[in-house]
């Protein structure tokens, strides 16, 4: 029998996967995939505990995750999308303008 | 059965993980991520939130990564990617560190008291968490199955916020793509 613990296992994996990808990277567009990731593990933490606790806040909560991901994919995305067509580089090191 | 369903499909989400954190061309990338996702959607059906997983495959697999792929193609994924490292000493540190978050997230696992979250809560009944359209629809907005609003504590007002959001972000995006920023004239670029 596979219970919550392991799903909590995997997700925690996987956050972890996300997260170094968020560092060692330097793609904004891989990065941005990190921070997907890293929210879907989230999200399986949410649907495992909310099953073994037995209501559906959980499921709820994964609802909410979702749109307000899809929100920041939209911005997100059409930033890096802006910012190509001035700079013609989606590499974060290179947009250092603000350093002061 | 569950088990089984565990093992294959852990494998391919923890290989699409790595594929979008190693794979140099971000194609690839976005394509792990497809698999994470699709794999994510199956562990969601067998915790029986069906709406979960249709909405994972249909917003997450489907129209996410579907806009990742057209600003992949649209910006070009044939650039090298810089690793060099500004910062001294940034790798063994960076090492360190990673090495001291595992264990302590090693140690939490097996020796913290984890139990209370794995407990269901008093009269629990697993099937009382099938999430269907309609069961998560009633928990959204804290309608009882007899039909009685506001007798439980609902999300009705997170929902419209969450709503208000979405058309943020739609209106911000389609002003980023329209409106072309000023060309500065000291060309100090």
């Amino acid at each position: 029998m596979v219970d919550a613990s392991w799903y909590l296992g995997l997700a925690a994996l996987l956050f972890l996967i996300g997260s170094a990808g968020l560092l060692t990277r330097r793609n904004a567009l891989v990065m941005f995939m990190s921070v997907e990731l890293m929210l879907n593990a989230v999200n399986l933490t949410f649907v495992a505990a909310g099953r073994s606790v037995g209501n559906f806040t959980g499921q709820v909560s994964v609802f909410f995750v979702l749109v307000v991901a899809a929100a920041e994919v939209v911005v997100g995305l059409a930033i890096i999308v802006a910012v190509f067509q001035k700079r013609s580089t989606a590499s974060v090191d290179e947009l250092s303008e603000m350093k002061g | 059965m569950e088990a089984v369903l565990f093992v294959v499909f852990g494998a391919v989400a923890v290989a699409g993980a790595l594929t979008v954190v190693m794979a140099r061309n971000p194609v690839y990338s976005a394509l792990g991520l497809m698999a994470t996702m699709f794999s994510l959607a199956v562990f969601y059906i067998v915790h029986l939130a069906h709406f979960v997983a249709a909405v994972q495959v249909i917003v997450y697999a489907g129209a996410v990564m579907t806009l990742f792929l057209f600003v992949i193609m649209l910006i070009g994924v044939d650039r090298a990617e810089d690793i060099s490292e500004n910062l001294p000493f940034q790798k063994q540190i960076a090492i360190a560190l990673g090495v001291v978050v595992v264990a302590l997230g090693g140690v939490l696992a097996f020796r913290g008291r984890f139990t209370w979250v794995l407990a269901p809560s008093a009269g629990a009944d697993p099937a009382a968490t099938n999430g269907t359209i309609q069961s998560v629809g009633r928990a959204l907005f804290g309608v009882d199955p007899t039909g009685v609003v506001g007798q439980t504590a609902g999300w009705a007002l997170p929902f419209e916020a969450v709503s208000l959001l979405l058309i943020i972000a739609a209106v911000g995006a389609i002003s980023l793509a329209f409106f072309r920023p000023l060309r500065r004239r000291g060309g100090d670029e």
